[in-house]
């Protein structure tokens, strides 16, 4: 065993004379440690820019969109040969037909059936249900003239949006050289230009990206999360309630508090799976529906409530309950008419969290079907819906490139209804938490 | 009666039985003035009678809608001719939902099969009867519950006590719900993985190296076994977890250190929550960015250095997994090291260490546990991400350890497999269940020990 006596002894000099030799090393380990620190905070903060600079700048566009002027006459011939105004042929007629007497009226000199096929792919199939809903509406304009603006087709679109490069070669593009120079005349007499986008809004989904929206994911996820909220918060703040308040410490709360903190780390997806299994396959809940997606939802947010309302339970300070209790109060009226006033805008900032990210939850509602292409908007919990997150994930596997931008844009509504939701639980953390 | 209208009713009926309750208390002790010699206070009496009167009432009703679909469905089934009945699931599936729509109005009754209509009206007969059953029931309950419990009112009925008793059931039983759900994921995946093993050997699921589970729609088909082996999938998970610790675990581990120990209190009051912002954002997001700008940035960058990158590479999702990552390991590390005592610091300051050198040798060791501990939740956490594997990383199963191809993971092979339409005996859908409960178990499993290692290391200094 060594002994210190073994151990070269170096004078008070020597001692200095060495460190000194070293603190440059050091302070340059130093300086390289911290400046690791510095790039890896700047790197974070760096992909969230970048992150969010990409979605806005893909997807900013999706609020305004290319629309055609035209000038249509509602051909009695055309659309109501009977001359009869019946409701049943009127939805049916050929709109599509006079859109084309439209176009051709606007470009008098294109000729033949390959070329006129092109003008007319300039305007989008949409624009046709638009004049059919004008005349249903209001079937007295029959015979009439009128200029409207009708949605223009997702391919030039993109060419206005400049999503598309003009130098690429015309078999590379979308757009035939000539359907380009009827695009640059119809912008240089201002008959084609971008506007508002309220359609993106308003519309369900569709298959055409100019005429897709995400107002069906909307109320999808609005649904959702209605029964998601219901059922959560009331089951996660009972349950917060009793382990904070009621619970004696005894192996069955241990095991329900290792349950839950356990619950809270399972992978979402297995949620999904015990969805499909438990409610759909066994409970025979319908498929695809808010229902069963908003009960998934409720089980996998329960944790983060559960969790947060405890937290929020535990800050009310012991002083304010035995107060109450030397005042005669009930366990129950303490809690009651005490600690949950105080606690309740904690449990609400962890609801709002937890809806938060069952807001932007996904994989589950794939596993129950919540994946359809619905193009109606759906009305009950038992219709067949979809939800905002989903809706990406459909857009974004869709090969047209208008759907590049659907996507970004939907992703832009989803992130500012986050942000509009967790931006409320700081304010009110901020506003109503109190320092005992 | 619609179920809506029947959950309204009972709410009021609750409502007339507080009042109900609470004015015979009253009147038991003879008038508002002599309410001392009630036990409790009036409202109590009140409170009881309306919970007598509506929990019951409220079971029954939540059960019997529950079940009331399925029950009538199998009657129906059982009615409908010996030809349909022998249907194969799907088919009747089809049936079914006909007759659904017929009864909804969403189809005109003209427009199905003769049974169907007759099947649908039996339905709709059914739905009336157990409607209006539901309704005499549910109402006769809540009417005995309340006059039973108003017979019983006296002044020295303790009705506070058994009000707070149900209570504190009822909140008992939210916390129950939690040992529940774990419980319905436990028994409804190991019941569908034991199916799954019951056709497919244990060891060739998690031994085998070949994964193929595309199952013949006919049994004479080539190739209908499937191969059910899961390690490519292992692999493939192991090696998108592994490329996303690699990102997140520097980044995470180095903005902890530089916010905890280095930032201006200024700085790291506006950072932190900016770092926290990438782990509110939805996966599906980072899926999208992983398939949109990682990727191909990659391949033109693989290209440029004459590498092939596969459109849907490991790396690509890997890197944006990694980015989501970078919170959990930094907030959870962060904790870690603030949670060091200042006094550990000092001591090193004394000897004369600088500050990276009491970072690396005094805090980051006493920290160290609690790091292991984050680092052992995000591998949990990688591991059961799903959306942006499924959006950007591919769907053959290569055993591949190299990273610029395409790899699949068992959250991918979950969600393919079980997203459309599917039987629910088949394999495939089981095989499922099975990828499941072996995600279920390892991430429990890293969970368990990572809280385990932080709980003991934070009891070290409290």
């Amino acid at each position: 065993m060594n002994s210190t006596n073994d151990l070269p002894v170096k004078s008070a000099e020597e001692t200095q004379a060495l460190v000194r030799k070293s603190l440059a090393r050091r302070y340059r380990a130093e300086k390289r440690f911290r400046a690791y620190g510095a790039a890896a905070v700047l790197s974070g903060i760096g992909f969230v820019i970048f992150l969010f600079g990409t979605i806005l700048s893909q997807g900013a566009s999706v609020f305004r969109q290319s629309y055609v002027q035209l000038t249509v006459t509602y051909d009695a011939e055309v659309i109501d040969p009977s001359g009869a105004r019946n409701l049943d042929e009127l939805v049916t007629a050929d709109y599509q037909a006079l859109i084309r007497a439209a176009m051709r009226e606007r470009f008098p000199e294109v000729e033949g059936r390959p070329n006129l096929r092109e003008l007319y792919g300039v305007v989008s199939s949409a624009a046709s249900l638009e004049l059919q809903q004008r005349v249903v509406a209001d079937p007295s304009i029959i015979g009439s003239r009128e200029t409207l603006w009708v949605l223009a087709d997702d391919t030039v679109d993109m060419l206005l949006k400049d999503k598309v490069r003009r130098s690429a070669p015309e078999d590379e593009r979308r757009l035939s050289d000539q359907q380009i120079g009827w695009i640059d005349a119809l912008v240089a007499d201002g008959s084609l230009k971008l506007r508002f986008n309220a359609a993106f809004l308003s519309n369900g989904d569709s298959r055409d990206p100019e005429q897709a929206g995400v107002r069906g994911a909307l109320i999808g996820s609005a649904l959702t999360l209605l029964i998601t909220l219901s059922l959560s918060f009331p089951i996660g703040v009972g349950a917060a309630i009793y382990l904070e308040e009621f619970a004696p410490r005894n192996r069955i709360t241990d095991i329900i508090e290792v349950n839950i903190n356990n619950l809270a780390a399972v992978p979402s997806i297995v949620f999904g799976l015990l969805g499909l299994a438990m409610f759909i396959a066994l409970f025979g809940l319908p498929r695809s529906a808010p229902l069963a997606g908003g009960l998934v939802l409720t089980l996998l947010t329960l944790p983060t409530i559960i969790i947060a309302s405890r937290a929020a339970l535990k800050a009310v300070p012991p002083s304010i309950r035995e107060a109450a209790l030397g005042m005669g109060a009930s366990r129950l009226q303490m809690v009651m008419h005490h600690v949950i006033p105080l606690a309740t805008p904690g449990m609400l900032t962890g609801a709002i969290i937890g809806m938060a990210r069952a807001l932007g939850e996904s994989a589950p509602l794939l596993m129950i079907g919540m994946v359809a292409f619905v193009v109606d908007i759906p009305r009950s919990f038992v219709d067949p819906a979809t939800a905002l997150p989903v809706q990406v994930f459909l857009w974004s596997d869709l090969p047209e490139r208008g759907f590049v931008e659907r996507t970004s844009g939907a992703i832009i509504v989803l992130l500012l209804f986050l942000m509009v939701m967790n931006a409320t639980a700081v304010i009110l953390r901020n506003k109503f938490e109190k320092r005992w | 009666m619609s179920p809506s209208i029947l959950f309204v009713l009972i709410v009021a009926l609750s409502v007339l039985a507080f009042q109900l309750g609470k004015t015979r208390a009253i009147a038991m002790v003879g008038g508002q003035r002599r309410i001392r010699d009630l036990h409790s206070l009036p409202g109590h009496y009140g409170l009881l009678t309306a919970m007598w009167c509506g929990l019951p009432a409220l079971v029954v009703f939540l059960t019997w809608v529950l079940l009331q679909d399925a029950v009538i469905t199998r009657l129906v089934i059982a009615q409908l001719p010996a030809a349909s009945q022998a249907l194969p699931d799907a088919q009747l599936g089809l049936l079914l939902n006909d007759l659904r729509n017929v009864v909804a109005g969403d189809v005109p009754p003209e427009m199905v099969a003769p049974e169907t209509r007759v099947a649908a009206a039996q339905y709709a007969q059914s739905r009336d009867i157990a409607e209006l059953a539901l309704t005499a029931i549910v109402i006769s309950i809540g009417i005995v519950g309340m006059l039973w419990v108003r017979a019983k009112i006296r002044p020295d009925l303790r009705a506070r006590n058994s009000y707070e008793r149900v209570i504190e059931i009822l909140l008992f039983g939210c916390s129950a719900v939690a040992v529940f759900t774990t419980l319905g994921i436990v028994l409804s995946i190991v019941f569908e993985a034991f199916r799954f093993f019951s056709i497919v050997p244990v060891t060739e699921f998690v031994f085998g190296t070949n994964w193929s589970p595309q199952m013949a729609i006919r049994a004479d088909q080539v190739g209908s076994s499937g191969a059910f082996g899961a390690v490519p999938l292992f692999a493939g998970t192991l090696l998108i977890s592994f490329i996303a610790m690699i990102v997140a675990v520097p980044i995470g581990l180095f903005s902890a250190i530089y916010l905890a120990e280095y930032a201006p209190i200024k700085v790291r009051k506006y950072v932190k929550p900016l770092l926290e912002v990438l782990a509110g954002v939805p996966t599906v997001v980072y899926g999208f960015f992983a398939v949109t700008t990682v990727g191909p940035a990659l391949r033109v960058a693989g290209e440029a250095m004459g590498l092939p990158v596969a459109g849907e590479s490991a790396l690509a999702a890997g890197l944006v997994m990694g980015i989501m990552i970078i919170p959990f390991v930094s907030s959870l590390s962060d904790d870690m090291i603030t949670a060091v005592p200042q006094s550990l610091r000092d001591g090193a300051y004394a000897l004369g260490a600088t500050r990276s050198e009491t970072i690396r040798q005094v805090v980051l060791r006493a920290a160290l546990p609690g790091v292991v501990g984050g680092v052992l939740l995000a591998i949990s956490r990688a591991i059961g991400e799903t959306m942006i594997v499924v959006m950007a990383a591919g769907l053959s199963a290569n055993l591949t350890a190299n990273p610029l191809e395409a790899v699949t993971t068992v959250t991918v092979q979950i969600v393919t497999l079980l997203v459309g339409d599917q039987e629910f005996d088949s394999p495939k859908t089981l095989a499922a269940f099975a990828l499941g409960l072996i995600l279920f178990l390892v991430t429990l499993l890293l969970n368990v020990i990572a809280l385990y290692v932080v709980r003991k290391y934070r009891e070290q200094y409290e």
